[in-house]
């Protein structure tokens, strides 16, 4: 610790390496949380499902999402995000998975709540397979942390199903 | 500073930072609040730079004896042996 540079230089490096450690430690304390969320959707209505003009199908459909995920919360939690994606089989793919809605909550607040909205982004299959299809609509959440890792899981809920024919 | 001095600034740092780093953790866990940690710490950090960087006097209290120049005279420095070479070379 010769000069006033080299004590400046200890210093400084000293104390990033320990606030590295210190953020380590802050993203292993969030293994200790044990989440319990719950959510429900409801389909409301199926507003249109038609063939598009090049052949596909594709579904318009307003949902009622309604969730409590404060328990997902933590203190290095920066955000969380979630999406809600309906998923099917088919003859061609064994899991079509497509996202329907998102949001992101940045606040513990305001992870509980209740949605009405029509589906955010297209529901378009690869091809012409909705007619009757029964799928599962997955509401899955990305806990973002403010340093460390993140995580992520999902709630599948089942039995929702399309129309025979074509409305 | 004087040497002493130089290894009482070192662990005084090393200490100071150590324990901050624990103190703002657990102030910011029990709070809840990964803002509360960061602004202890960093309020820690510049204590510690505070305390341990300038030259206070309290670092000074082993001073280093110097010679008084005309001492210095009678014990003269040794000769660099560069010179003994170069007389070799010149046979």
């Amino acid at each position: 610790m010769h000069s006033f540079g080299y004590r400046l230089n200890g210093l400084l490096t000293f104390a990033v390496t320990i606030l590295a450690l210190m953020c380590v430690i802050a993203s292993l304390s969030d293994n200790l949380n044990i989440p319990s969320p719950s959510a429900e959707i409801q389909i409301m209505n199926i507003n249109w499902f038609q063939k598009q003009p090049k052949g596909s199908d594709e579904v318009i459909l307003t949902m009622n999402i309604s969730a409590d995920l404060q328990s997902l919360f933590t203190w290095n939690t920066k955000q969380v995000f979630i999406f809600v994606a309906a998923e099917y089989e088919t003859r061609k793919n064994s899991l079509n998975q497509v996202s329907l809605w998102d949001a992101i909550i940045p606040a513990k607040e305001r992870a509980k709540f209740w949605i009405r909205s029509s589906n955010k982004y297209r529901f378009v299959d690869h091809g012409k397979n909705l007619r009757g299809k029964e799928f599962n609509l997955t509401l899955h959440w990305h806990v973002m942390p403010k340093t460390g890792k993140m995580f992520a899981d999902k709630i599948v809920m089942s039995g929702y199903s399309l129309p025979e024919e074509y409305i | 500073m004087d040497w002493q001095g130089q290894k009482l600034a070192e662990q005084i740092m090393q200490v100071m930072l150590l324990v901050f780093a624990v103190v703002s953790f657990g102030a910011g866990y029990v709070l809840g609040s990964f803002q509360m940690m960061m602004l202890v710490y960093a309020g820690g950090v510049t204590l510690t730079a505070l305390i341990t960087i300038p030259n206070w006097p309290f670092f000074n209290r082993h001073p280093l004896k110097w010679l008084d120049p005309s001492e210095a005279e009678k014990h003269p420095k040794p000769q660099v042996a560069v010179s003994s070479k170069k007389k070799s070379s010149k046979k």
